[in-house]
């Protein structure tokens, strides 16, 4: 005879089991492997092609020209998709997934950022607010 | 007995998206539903029209969060088909399990939300941690929980390695074991039964009659599904069979979606263990040729259709979009019909519908008469430019500057 309670057994063992939920702020979960976080620009390997930019579906990037084959590149992330499209076109490998996600921010400026020419003796750039 | 018309919708509780449902009542029970749509208008076939084709691509992806890889292969395979590019079988394999990985987290989280509109809310718990197991199979492979980004023209973006193959497998053989569970609670569970067994129901043919597609039409025995009818990717390599179930109600629903999940597992050990080598991808030129094409798929609540009209350029002329819960709404209205008003949560989820997917047109209504009008695109715009000119912003002078720049 059918009974109610099927998942009661179900129910029951879940007592002595860890939760399936993480306590986030505290304990943050790994990203895997090539997860399609911010996009980091690496600014001396850019020549300019501006493939990045035309196959943008949410046009974020701008990449503006400084001096002659130098290059910078100006990034909307608000309006980022993160399909990491523009690292794949990008003939020259200057454009990476990086797997941060934590982006959320009360000052939607904050996340235009551009990349400045000149590093400060590190290879990758790092990225700078641009405050107008 | 009076009858009472209530509307549910715009906003409600019970809807977790925007859409009006008038229903006249005679006491407790239905006699009529109308329903009116158009609260989610996004303009995404307009958007299409003024985008490259690749990014037309992340664009439509996110026509639906759910079935977003389903909605992109339907419009790669359009433009696959005009440009007459042979995608390499590495690539439609790869493509198919990404596209079956989704069926099961679509089904999960169905199964989930049945539960909880019923207020079986137990159900929904277990569903959705099971669920997790394949978002993050998801994660892995494609590098993000959804809108994978998998696919481009010509093929795929990312390749299995065979560490990822072997993880799809061992995640089957679990989510298997735990759909048997779910296969166990869905016939045992006595409450599940009473409480879903002839809501909602839709003869075969009313469904028929109504166009219901999916788990919909295949729980009122319409042995339709776009993976064995007109095969797309990797389906005609494939052994598998279409569920279909003579209950015609939202029990039969839920049956029909639990079985096909074990369908799903089956498809998914064959596309791992026959996987082919080679490339993933050919190489797709920016501007597609002049052509239209046509495309089917099988979305998790049903087909889903593309129309891609090609110019030669690197735009689409016109791109269509039908959702599977289009299809599906015509039947909502006589599944309703005859039931308690307490049903028509479970009712509506019961096609596991989509309203932001189906959204395609929106209709001006007058506030008095709530008579519709037609407006074509030459009213609408003397209607913009007059709204503008109210509010102080002309336009004439550049009209006559764009018209002067035509003519030369």
């Amino acid at each position: 005879m059918k009974k109610p309670g099927k998942m009661l057994s179900e129910v029951l063992k879940s007592l002595f089991k860890k939760p399936a939920t993480l306590r986030y702020p505290y304990i943050k979960e790994k990203m895997p492997k090539n997860f399609r976080g911010l996009i980091n620009f690496i600014q001396e390997k850019c020549i300019g092609c501006k493939i990045c930019m035309r196959d943008c579906p949410a046009n974020v990037i701008n990449i503006i020209k400084i001096a002659d084959k130098k290059f910078e590149a100006e990034f909307k992330n608000d309006q980022c998709l993160f399909c990491a499209q523009c690292v794949e076109s990008c003939p020259r490998d200057t454009l990476e997934v990086t797997p941060e996600y934590e982006l959320a921010t009360l000052d939607r400026s904050s996340l235009k950022v551009r990349y400045h020419a000149k590093p400060d003796a590190e290879t990758k750039t790092e990225p700078q607010v641009e405050i107008k | 007995m009076a009858k009472v018309t209530i509307p549910i919708g715009p906003q409600h509780p019970a809807l977790k998206e925007p859409a009006c449902f008038t229903i006249t009542l005679s006491g407790e029970q239905i006699t009529e539903v109308d329903m009116r749509l158009g609260y989610n208008h996004r303009g995404v076939e307009k958007a299409c029209e003024e985008r490259t084709y690749l990014q037309d691509i992340y664009l439509l992806e996110r026509v639906c969060g759910i079935c977003s890889h389903a909605h992109s292969s339907a419009f790669v395979q359009a433009v696959e088909e005009i440009a007459a590019l042979e995608v390499p079988k590495r690539g439609l394999y790869i493509r198919t399990i990404i596209g079956e990985l989704e069926r099961i987290h679509s089904h999960l989280l169905w199964l989930g939300v049945a539960g909880h509109e019923i207020g079986f809310d137990t159900l929904l718990m277990y569903s959705w941690r099971d669920r997790e197991v394949v978002m993050e199979l998801l994660a892995r492979i494609s590098g993000n929980r959804v809108n994978y980004a998998m696919n481009t023209f010509g093929g795929v973006r990312r390749d299995l390695t065979p560490d990822l193959c072997a993880e799809i497998l061992a995640a089957v053989d679990i989510l298997e074991e735990r759909t048997k569970y779910y296969i166990g609670v869905v016939m045992e569970e006595v409450t599940l039964i009473q409480r879903l067994s002839g809501v909602g129901y839709l003869s075969h043919e009313d469904a028929v009659a109504r166009g219901a597609v999916g788990p919909t039409g295949r729980a009122s025995e319409i042995a339709s599904d776009t993976r064995k009818d007109d095969p797309y990717a990797a389906y005609p390599y494939l052994d598998f069979h279409t569920v279909t179930d003579n209950h015609c109600d939202v029990y039969g629903r839920a049956l029909v979606r639990v079985g096909e999940l074990m369908q799903t597992y089956k498809i998914l050990r064959q596309l791992v263990q026959e996987l082919p080598d080679g490339p993933i991808v050919v190489k797709a030129p920016r501007k597609i040729p002049a052509g239209e094409a046509l495309s089917r798929y099988e979305a998790p609540r049903g087909e889903d259709v593309y129309y891609v009209k090609a110019n030669g350029t690197d735009k689409p002329e016109r791109v269509k979009v039908r959702a599977p819960t289009l299809a599906n709404l015509a039947s909502v209205a006589k599944m309703m019909e005859n039931n308690y008003l307490a049903d028509v949560p479970i009712i509506l989820a019961a096609i596991d519908p989509c309203f932001s997917c189906t959204d395609r047109m929106i209709e001006t209504l007058n506030m008095d008469s709530r008579a519709g009008r037609l407006t074509d695109f030459r009213q609408l715009r003397q209607f913009s430019i007059n709204w503008y000119k109210k509010r102080g912003l002309d336009f004439t002078a550049l009209n006559k500057k764009l018209i002067l720049k035509q003519d030369s």
